[in-house]
């Protein structure tokens, strides 16, 4: 019996769009499942009604063996029920209790020094000394996040849920914070379900990803997977894949040979169905290589004349745009960039191996 | 002011906070119960809670006056149940007053209830708290200002109430007079001192429960 999540529902707004989720299942481990999608993609939805928080139209939603919500049965186990950790979205912090409070207010029904134990450990664990008796708007937002966390937790719930938990936070404190929380999430012991949009964090934060759409679940997996071999265009454009061109399967051997225009690229394409001639080829900024001077031998079976286009930085890296018949991103550090004194208007050879190169079929 | 002045106000005041207190748990279930609950027809039910507001009082008074009688539906289980008497006692003055006070306490604590974020009481279920612990550990103090300013605009509504009082109530001195009645008949009898002296402790009163509730909201939206 499976210890993750199994949810299969619907759940229809008056007037508003209808969230339509299909085997969205997550792993029994301790991992990190991660919702990422654009706005009004269904994504918080999901979250709510796994919450207990929204109650489904159709279908039915099973946690760790256990039925929460079955629509033909008319059942619905309700939120105070389901032993759940919910961090929403700016928090929602009680503004007339103190910190300590907050933490404590899930362990109604512990006995007293049961309680002040249990709060003094998740004071202790997320680092909130000091703030026992501050009220939540004198709390920095990082702060915040970590006492919604602590209050989530403190009733050790089985399942921990978190909408946007870096959406309230400035930039430089999202970058901290980031990894910090990875590490809070994998260190809890027990599984989580996080709500983002945006891509970092989707990559930083998660184990698996599961890509949401029009209300509708697209793909999911685990998160370099569905990143770097999204299953159709709309994942792809979803997930950010720099490059994606239109190409045509001109040989298929142990490798498949595909033509872009007059550009010829090998590839592994081992998911790509047989008879399949027309595809999209996706290539991650991040796999294409690049290299001045001769072509020597070179492992990567794609080397490709390129004239440099352009430069984005992006923090610590840099982003080049270069046109080889197409055009293509490469993505690179600063320090690397500096070292190979690109400048626009020159040659490069870009450097693909054959498995960084996905294949999606084009109907 | 004499003593007859002051036994009026003091037994006015009397009244008024035992009106209050009254209808505090019947108005605190009706606010929430109109702020988070949505059904067919709720528009009606908001439509009836307010008619004290704009029908002549008098008429809200017969009304009381025909369920609370002797033979009133009400009126007659009491009697029946608890050998009580209601009509031209001091229980009708409360009751009265309860009525005519209601809708306004009603919209002030519905407002207050309706301006609460959901997701705090959401995130109260799913911390595993019940309906009633949500209502009074974290709707209630969220709402504590509207509350509070609700309670003092149906304090002052109540200390100047006549209509309805005079009808179920009447006009026994000593028992059943009130402020305004007490007014009401100095000037009958010719003695506008006593009307005014009486016209200006009950100005001071609204003037300080109006102010107060003014400063409670307007504190609020800061």
């Amino acid at each position: 019996m499976s210890a993750g999540i199994e949810a299969n529902f619907v759940k229809r707004f008056s007037g508003g769009p209808e969230i339509q989720v299909e085997g969205l299942r997550t792993r029994d481990q301790t991992g990190v499942t991660v919702l990422f999608g654009p706005s009004g993609a269904g994504k918080t939805t999901v979250l709510n009604s796994l919450a207990g928080l929204l109650r489904p139209d159709e279908g039915k939603i099973i946690f760790s063996g256990k039925t929460w919500s079955d629509a033909s049965r008319k059942y619905f186990l309700p939120a105070r029920e389901r032993r759940i950790g919910f961090v929403p979205q700016e928090y929602a912090l009680f503004p007339h209790l103190s910190v300590e409070r907050n933490i404590a207010y899930g362990l109604n029904g512990a006995s007293n020094s049961k309680l002040q134990s249990r709060v003094a450990e998740m004071i202790q664990w997320l680092g909130l000394h000091g703030l026992e008796k501050r009220l939540p708007k004198e709390l920095s937002g990082g702060q915040q996040q970590r006492v919604a966390l602590a209050r989530a937790l403190a009733r050790r719930p089985d399942l921990l849920l978190l909408d946007e938990p870096l959406a309230a936070l400035d930039a430089p404190t999202r970058q901290r914070l980031r990894g910090e929380l990875r590490r809070l999430l994998k260190n809890t012991g027990i599984p989580s379900v996080l709500v983002t949009h945006d891509r970092t964090d989707a990559l930083v934060l998660g184990d698996d990803l599961v890509v949401m759409d029009g209300g509708r679940v697209m793909q999911q997996g685990p998160v370099h997977e569905v990143f770097g071999r999204p299953a159709n265009l709309a994942v792809a454009a979803i997930v950010a894949v720099e490059t994606v061109q239109p190409g045509r399967v001109l040989e298929r051997g142990d490798l498949i040979t595909i033509a872009i225009g007059d550009q010829r690229l090998v590839a592994l394409g081992g998911d790509l169905p047989p008879e399949t001639s027309e595809v999209y080829v996706c290539i991650r900024a991040e796999d294409v290589i690049l290299m001045k001077g001769e072509p020597r031998r070179t492992s990567p079976r794609n080397c490709l004349g390129a004239t440099v286009r352009g430069f984005i930085s992006e923090g610590p890296m840099v982003r080049i745009d270069l046109d080889c018949g197409f055009p293509l991103s490469a993505l690179l550090t600063r320090q690397a960039c500096d070292e190979l004194t690109l400048k626009p208007g020159e040659g490069v050879l870009a450097l693909i191996k054959a498995p960084n190169i996905h294949l999606i079929p084009r109907a | 002011m004499s003593r007859e002045e002051w036994q009026f106000v003091e037994f006015t005041a009397r009244m008024a906070v035992l009106s209050t207190l009254l209808l505090l748990p019947f108005g605190l279930a009706i606010a929430w119960w109109l702020a988070r609950v949505q059904w067919r027809g709720k528009i009606i039910a908001e439509t009836i809670i307010s008619l004290p507001l704009v029908l002549p009082p008098v008429e809200t008074g017969l009304v009381l006056l025909k369920l609370f009688g002797r033979r009133g539906p009400i009126g007659h289980w009491l009697q029946e149940a608890f050998g009580l008497d209601v009509v031209f006692t001091w229980r009708a003055v409360v009751i009265a007053l309860a009525v005519m006070s209601l809708p306004l306490f009603v919209w002030a604590a519905r407002t207050a209830f309706e301006e609460i974020n959901p997701t705090f009481e959401q995130m109260g279920r799913t911390l595993g708290a019940g309906e009633w612990r949500i209502f009074v550990t974290i709707t209630l103090p969220l709402a504590k200002r509207g509350v509070l300013a609700g309670t003092m605009l149906a304090l002052a509504r109540a200390l100047g109430e006549f209509g309805a009082t005079i009808m179920v109530a009447g006009n026994i001195p000593g028992e059943t007079t009130t402020l305004s009645v007490a007014i009401y008949q100095y000037v009958q009898l010719g003695q506008d001192s006593h009307a005014w002296t009486l016209a200006g402790i009950s100005t001071i009163l609204a003037f300080t429960a109006v102010c107060g509730s003014a400063c409670l909201l307007r504190r609020r939206k800061a």
